[in-house]
């Protein structure tokens, strides 16, 4: 049964640099790093010393608060560099590649037959779970919640994301595998949602509950529709993962193999050739970058959207979560006369002599220019606009900056993620951090409540 | 050209490197933001941003309220020549072209309207600029807005020592001790036209203020008359006044500063509006609240409830709509109302905050005996109580949440999965 979700509050930021529909394989990569910045509140202790060999698939750290949660490694080699921050906390594991590839080979588990233990076990041991999210707090899903439904977004409406019907063609098996898994893992529903009209792979899939979706963005967000759908209430918990993570753990499931390869597309103005490429999760950015192009020398890396990616740079690495690749020019210079000018080369949610309101369809070449500066919250009612939940966004934030618990959980802090306030970021013209200010509210509600 | 552009730039730059930490950093930073947008790039969430910064928006109600401005200073002269033309018995025919648009009724305006931007502007500014470099933080652009508003909803002959006395007054207790822009309670604007009421009433009230020169002539041969069509009705007076509906709805009439022009008060509001600046919830509500009051009070007037003989007659009787087109309603729902710090900041909020502002503006103006025109003090009146409005609308959320949750009855809580009834603490 299929249920339509239609979204009219949101904001398609359209830019320059879409990623042609045509993949080819990047370069392999000599070296490859683990980001531990992707894995959000996760103490890593450490399984493999700097100079000890994995396989593909091996465990090199586990969670220190979950013993049995393991992080394993992407590629077999050695594991030349440990790389400390302040006070020693882990950044980064980089691992020199092996010219011949070794996968641990686990015993493959039969999905049909296996318990909701055996799954999560399996999960757990093949460095698979933590591609489960949670919400509320937005962090690795903890495998003693018994979450009351899981949603998968197939729908991809960010800026200049790869287009899921596209990077999912062929992977039936794969995704079918795993949502047969993950279904054993609650007793609710798995909410899958795709777009109104595309021809998804993940439409024709069993055991899911569909749900067709238009709108802009964040129409494709899965908080978005966790909120439409079946909100999160106080005390409940709902898991999320991201379809191009199915596949890994569809893979997993039937081969026994943790295979971190994915298509990602590489995108931006600053690309010459904006096109997808097949490679892995932690391979070096440059090994397709370049292959692609570049138009200029200053241009940021962002591993992720324009939205919610994460900066990296040109000799960084693809994130754990990636699927996009995103190349912009640097913002970094002054404008004459910027704030009382005419503007017609951005983009902008109101109509105070800036003109993208003319030309709808317009494409943009942004930089990263914050276009002003910090300020105070002054402009009401423009987020709401472009927020599609059933949340007062300003109110929430003014919550989480004087970190008043109460009125956190009172006005729905639990349904949320940072993602869900990057739009409201986009447009506030007093340049407010909203994802970081919800981050940190996510996290004290965390620490305090647990 | 540009290269001589790009050393200016740069040299600014420069020192804005110099002055960074320093005390004096956020005067030179308010200075040289004006001129460039900051080479800031983003640092976290998102990594592009909107066009729009809050001097964006600040600038786009200053130029609605640009024509506002013009208008006034063609308005101080033609109502002055008015007035000494009506004291001679001459018949004065309005012509735009003959008898408005003319020098010397601009010339008034630039001796009178001009400097009271400039010291409003000047004293205001002096006051944030200060304010910024003790605390420590950027010059914020409240005042952009506040700077024009204040000159345009004082009488025109307003002393320069009391309106930098009030702006001082305003923007300290006003804004800078909440915290500046954006904490502030109280639309500074008003604080400051209240304190100028409050503190000198006889140079804010009366029948002589409100035309150059009315003040000085009184009681000589050449006195001339500086009555507001308010006040005409105030004192039951109806009759004593020849203003057309055009008259009014255009604005050539007495007045504070630029509150006459309804008509470019209207096409601002629009412009507001189209460019989703402004709220058009809060002005639409405020209209139609305003419509609503005055009509129970003509209604009033017909049931027969009140004589001619009382003193609230001549404003009762009032045809209810011309109260939108006569004294500051107009300018203040436009400009001031739709105060986005100041005013109910959730949508549904908004409503209700409008539409009593409307309404109480409409009653005070009747019921304030000495002192025909209440907008300011309904608008201030509903400063106060927006946040009370937005925190019961933001409860009616809460408690649809809470209800939600009631409704729900799996507690994921345990390993094994047992459904657990969820246990609803209620506060």
């Amino acid at each position: 049964m299929s249920k339509d979700i239609k979204i009219t509050k949101g904001m398609d930021i359209k830019l320059v640099g879409a990623a042609e529909q045509n993949t080819s394989k990047a370069a392999l990569s000599n070296v490859y790093a683990i980001n531990l910045s992707d894995f959000h509140g996760i103490t890593p202790k450490m399984l493999v010393k700097e100079g000890g060999e994995v396989k593909v698939g091996e465990a090199l750290f586990y969670n220190k608060n979950k013993e049995d949660m393991l992080f394993v490694s992407p590629v077999s080699g050695e594991l030349v560099e440990i790389e400390r921050g302040a006070r020693r906390r882990i950044l980064k594991l980089k691992i020199l590649a092996d010219k011949e590839q070794e996968s641990l080979a686990n015993v493959i588990l039969d999905v049909e037959k296996a318990s909701k233990d055996d799954v999560k076990a399996y999960l757990l041991k093949t460095g698979c779970w933590p591609f489960i999210i949670q919400r509320p707090y937005s962090i690795i899903a903890d495998p003693d919640d018994n979450p009351k439904a899981i949603f998968i977004s197939g729908y991809a409406t960010a800026p200049l994301v790869a287009d899921l019907d596209y990077v999912l063609q062929g992977k039936e098996k794969e995704l079918q595998a795993a949502i047969t898994a993950l279904g054993k893992l609650t007793p609710g529903k798995v909410h899958v949602s795709v777009g109104k009209s595309s021809k998804s792979p993940l439409a024709g899939l069993t055991g899911i509950e569909l749900h067709k979706v238009s709108g802009p963005h964040p129409a494709g967000l899965v908080g978005t529709h966790i909120n439409k759908i079946d909100p999160i209430n106080k005390g409940e918990v709902v898991w999320t993962v991201s379809p191009q993570d199915l596949v890994i753990i569809g893979e997993a499931l039937l081969t026994g193999k943790y295979n971190p390869q994915r298509i990602i597309a590489l995108v931006g103005s600053s690309v010459k050739k904006p096109q997808y490429y097949t490679t892995k999760i932690g391979t070096e950015i440059a090994t397709f970058l370049y292959a692609s192009g570049v138009n200029e020398e200053n241009f940021r890396v962002i591993n992720g959207d324009v939205l919610t990616g994460s900066k990296s740079r040109q000799d960084g690495y693809l994130g754990h979560y990636n699927n996009t690749v995103t190349c912009i020019p640097e913002g970094d210079d002054y404008e004459f006369f910027g704030w009382n000018k005419p503007v017609f080369n951005k983009i902008s949610a109101t109509r105070a002599l800036t003109f993208s309101w003319l030309q709808p369809n317009k494409k943009y070449d942004l930089d990263t220019n914050t276009n002003g500066e910090h300020r105070a919250f002054v402009v009401t009612g423009m987020y709401e606009e472009v927020f599609p939940m059933d949340i007062f966004p300003l109110q929430l934030l003014k919550a989480c900056m004087i970190q008043d618990l109460d009125e956190m959980e009172q006005l729905g802090l639990y349904e949320v993620a940072p993602e869900d306030f990057a739009l409201t970021e986009f447009v506030c013209v007093s340049k407010q951090p909203h994802q970081k200010i919800i981050r940190e509210g996510l996290d004290l509600l965390q620490k305090e409540i647990g | 050209m540009s290269d001589k552009r790009l050393t200016f730039k740069k040299r600014l730059h420069i020192i804005k490197h110099h002055y960074r930490g320093k005390k004096m950093a956020p005067a030179f930073n308010a200075l040289h933001t004006f001129l460039y947008t900051p080479d800031e790039t983003t640092h976290s969430g998102s990594h592009v941003r909107a066009a729009d910064d809050l001097k964006r928006t600040m600038n786009t109600v200053i130029t609605a309220l640009i024509p506002v401005l013009l208008f006034s200073m063609f308005n101080a002269g033609y109502q002055h020549y008015a007035a000494i033309d009506a004291a001679n018995g001459v018949a004065r025919e309005l012509s735009v072209f003959g008898n408005f648009l003319t020098w010397d009724n601009f010339w008034i305006g630039i001796i009178k309207v001009l400097p009271l931007v400039i010291v409003s502007y000047g004293v205001g500014l002096l006051v944030e600029f200060i304010f910024a470099v003790i605390k420590g933080h950027e010059v914020e652009e409240g005042y952009l807005v506040t700077g024009m508003l204040v000159p345009l909803i004082v009488p025109i002959d307003t002393p320069l020592w009391m309106l930098a006395v009030a702006v001082i007054f305003g923007v300290i207790i006003g804004k800078e001790v909440f915290g500046g822009t954006g904490m502030n309670i109280l639309n500074p604007a008003l604080t400051i036209r209240a304190f100028l009421f409050f503190a000198y009433p006889t140079w804010m009230s009366g029948d002589k203020v409100w035309v150059y020169e009315a003040v000085d002539r009184a009681g000589g041969p050449d006195a001339i008359s500086g009555e507001t069509i308010l006040g005409y009705l105030a004192q039951n007076n109806a009759s004593e006044y020849s203003y057309s509906l055009s008259d009014m709805f255009f604005g050539f009439i007495p007045g504070s500063v630029g509150e006459t022009s309804t008509f470019l008060i209207l096409l601002g509001g629009l412009f507001l509006i189209f460019s989703k600046i402004a709220s058009w919830r809060i002005m639409l509500s405020a209209v139609i609240g305003a419509l609503v009051m005055g009509l129970m009070f003509n209604g009033i007037v017909d049931q027969g409830w009140i004589g001619e003989t009382s003193k609230f007659y001549g404003l009762m009787s009032f045809p209810f709509w011309q109260h939108l087109i006569v004294g500051g309603l107009a300018f203040g729902i436009v400009y001031m109302a739709t105060d986005p710090v100041t005013g109910s900041q959730t949508n549904r909020g908004k409503w209700f905050y409008g539409f009593f502002i409307g309404f109480m503006s409409v009653m005070i103006r009747v019921f304030n005996p000495a002192y025909p025109e209440g907008v300011f003090l309904a608008i201030l009146l509903m400063n106060v109580f927006a946040p009370t409005i937005d925190h019961y609308v933001i409860r009616g959320n809460v408690k649809r949440r809470l209800k939600r949750m009631k409704n729900a009855n799996v507690l994921p809580t345990d390993s094994e999965g047992e459904k657990k009834k969820l246990q609803v603490e209620t506060a």
